[in-house]
């Protein structure tokens, strides 16, 4: 196990090592992205925009600016070029806006997605599976700027059902909070829910099939335990798996459209408004945060993955 | 009689067309006796084990006849009764002990599933049982293994894993679908030493599907042969083995590589293919394959006196003379 997490660790660090030099070289050669021409304004004269590229230090060659800005990441002192704020305090104050909206949209797409298709397995073929099947796709299949909006303008807009939001904080009013978030989680749930469910009931159905789920039934089983005991726990590896690297993608910034649509001051919002303005250093904050964040959960995936499938066993090869 | 099939049929519907998978089969099990079903692959065998559980119950399934147990017929039974059934008085095991068992919970959880699915006992007292019955099965260790997952055992103890399981709510009767086929020569004899030693000690009756002749010598008090989904010979185990009656039973046994007698330079076989069972062959299902063919054979066959064959005694015994010798290779080779 310790070594396990030795391996890991030196893994995540050449992950976000290879991460920060590609989105650092990408940013250069990003047409017309040179910062200095962008903040010395409009009507710059070249000696403005000579004195403003001194300050930032972008005359260094680029392997020293990658190094000073990956100390200032490190040491906490990246500020952005546009407004001159700190990149990391931005981060951590959009970090309970995403987190709000993630976790309780993972929520949400795992039990739809478990029961969803769980229902499909079950009546696979039958009227069920196929009005959810078609349910699925039309959650895979719609773009989550049009949902978000559609939501906003019957659900909130014409009926006022929902508040259009923006984010209240769980700490100042728990209820409003709810109410808040509910479209949110449904907007980022959608995709994931007709994805899911489509995973879990191929998983399934498969699954029916093993030996194992006979030898169930001639114990004297009922369907009913045979399909959650037996079929459903070995179906749900796969989706497990699945879930581990979409969690961390989706808190890593892969919330930036329901984000942005909905007014959520998250880190999402933050990294949607840094490419709007070409903005390197919190999109680089903003990047190594979010492949933070997809590493360790695939790392805790790996753990968990231990228990639910006990022939896996860490840092060691299985037994033949 | 403890268990009695009559006249099953199951047919699967499938893209390709009616498979008739088993066709007419009747047999008797007393208590306590080892019947064995032998015939190759997709003789429908195991079909036939299957379905006494009604494991092949499908919508896609067709199922008549009957099976008669305790005076039900568990072809007709509801699936609730069905259960009632299933490992309280008829257990049964699989061909391969790697994929039969559940490789997420531990062996002695799983036994204990099956002892809680028919009785009111505490998880304690199941696990308790688990490990008396792993103990009766010959598996060292109980108190330690019962806890092991089932990747942690090799293929020969899996299948005794199965068996304890099987044997767990004292059943009656005992199903062993092919349970030697994945194991080892020398891991198999112990699985049938074990199978023989509950047969004995607790008069467990047992319906042993098997493909292999040499297992069906081994433990079995009567055999039936399974041809193209028909029962074609039904004896008992010398009869089989010094009188067989069947032509395609001449074959099977033409075919063993025996080393109490002299050696002939290659083994007999039976040419040609098994039919196929979405249209089969309108009389002897055998027949295609078979050197003694005649007029009569057009029409399907009987079972008389556990014998499927239009050929008068008399006849048989003057052909057998020279198949068992050479199998059936010679007689229809071009």
């Amino acid at each position: 196990m310790a070594r396990f997490v030795a391996r890991r660790l030196i893994g995540m660090i050449a992950v976000l090592f290879a991460i920060s030099v590609i989105v650092f070289l990408i940013f250069n050669v990003i047409p017309n992205s040179d910062p200095a021409a962008r903040i010395a304004g409009k009507n710059a004269n070249p000696a403005l925009i000579a004195r403003v590229t001194q300050d930032l230090g972008l005359d260094q060659p680029y392997p020293v600016q990658y190094l000073t800005m990956m100390r200032r990441i490190f040491t906490g002192e990246l500020t952005s070029y546009a407004s001159s704020q700190n990149v990391a305090e931005q981060i951590w104050k959009g970090l309970p806006a995403t987190l709000s909206l993630c976790i309780g949209a993972a929520v949400l797409w795992m039990a739809l997605a478990v029961v969803f298709g769980y229902l499909s397995a079950v009546h696979a073929g039958k009227f069920t599976d196929r009005a959810l099947t078609i349910l699925a796709l039309v959650g895979i299949s719609v773009p989550v700027f049009w949902l978000a909006a559609i939501l906003l303008y019957y659900l909130s807009f014409k009926a006022q059902l929902f508040p259009t939001s923006s984010y209240v904080p769980l700490t100042k009013d728990p209820v409003d909070w709810l109410y808040h978030l509910i479209l949110p989680w449904i907007t980022l749930a959608v995709l994931f829910v007709g994805f899911y469910s489509r995973v879990l009931r191929s998983n399934m159905l498969d699954v029916m099939n093993e030996d194992y789920v006979r030898t169930a039934r001639a114990k004297g089983l009922t369907e009913r335990q045979i399909r959650i005991k037996h079929v459903l726990r070995n179906s749900m590896i796969p989706v497990i798996t699945l879930f581990g690297l979409d969690f961390g993608a989706v808190v890593g910034g892969g919330a930036i459209l329901t984000e942005t649509v909905f007014n959520l001051n998250g880190v999402g919002l933050y990294a949607g408004q840094a490419i709007g303005s070409l903005d390197l250093p919190p999109l680089m904050g903003v990047t190594m945060f979010g492949a933070f964040f997809i590493v360790l959960f695939n790392t805790i995936v790996d753990v968990l993955y231990a228990f639910l499938d006990p022939r896996i066993r860490l840092g060691e090869a299985a037994p033949a | 009689m403890i268990l009695s099939v009559e006249d099953l049929t199951v047919r699967f519907a499938t893209d390709g067309g009616t498979v008739r998978a088993v066709e007419g089969v009747s047999f008797d099990l007393a208590a306590g006796e080892i019947l064995a079903i032998v015939g190759e692959s997709g003789s429908g065998k195991s079909v036939t084990a299957q379905t006494m559980l009604g494991l092949t119950r499908a919508p896609n399934t067709t199922i008549t006849g009957s099976v008669r147990f305790d005076d039900k017929d568990l072809v007709q039974l509801s699936d609730r009764d069905l259960r009632a059934v299933r490992g309280e008085r008829i257990a049964m095991i699989f061909q391969d002990p790697m994929t039969s068992l559940n490789p997420v919970y531990r062996v002695g959880a799983q036994i204990a599933e099956m002892i809680r699915a028919h009785r009111d006992v505490t998880k304690r007292e199941a696990m308790d049982q688990a490990v008396e019955l792993l103990k009766q099965v010959g598996i060292p260790n109980p108190e330690r293994r019962v806890r092991d997952y089932p990747h942690e055992f090799s293929g020969g103890m899996r299948q005794r894993v199965m068996i304890a399981m099987a044997l767990s709510l004292d059943p009656d009767v005992l199903i062993a679908d092919e349970p030697t086929t994945a194991l080892d020569v020398t891991v198999q004899a112990q699985i049938l030493r074990l199978l023989e030693r509950l047969n004995a000690e607790r008069g467990l009756a047992v319906v042993l599907i098997t493909h292999d002749l040499g297992v069906v010598a081994e433990v079995a008090d009567r055999v039936a042969v399974m041809y193209a989904g028909q029962i074609v010979e039904d004896a008992t185990l010398d009869a089989l083995f010094y009188d067989p009656k069947h032509p395609y039973t001449w074959g099977l046994l033409g075919s063993l590589a025996r080393l109490d007698q002299p050696q002939p330079g290659r083994l007999a076989q039976i040419l040609g293919q098994p039919p196929s069972l979405t249209n089969p062959p309108p009389g002897c299902r055998f027949a295609p394959r078979c050197p003694h063919v005649f007029s009569k054979c057009d029409s399907p066959p009987p079972l008389v006196d556990g014998n499927r064959c239009w050929l008068e005694p008399e006849q048989k015994r003057v052909l057998r003379e020279v198949d068992g010798r050479i199998g059936l290779r010679k007689a229809v080779s071009p």
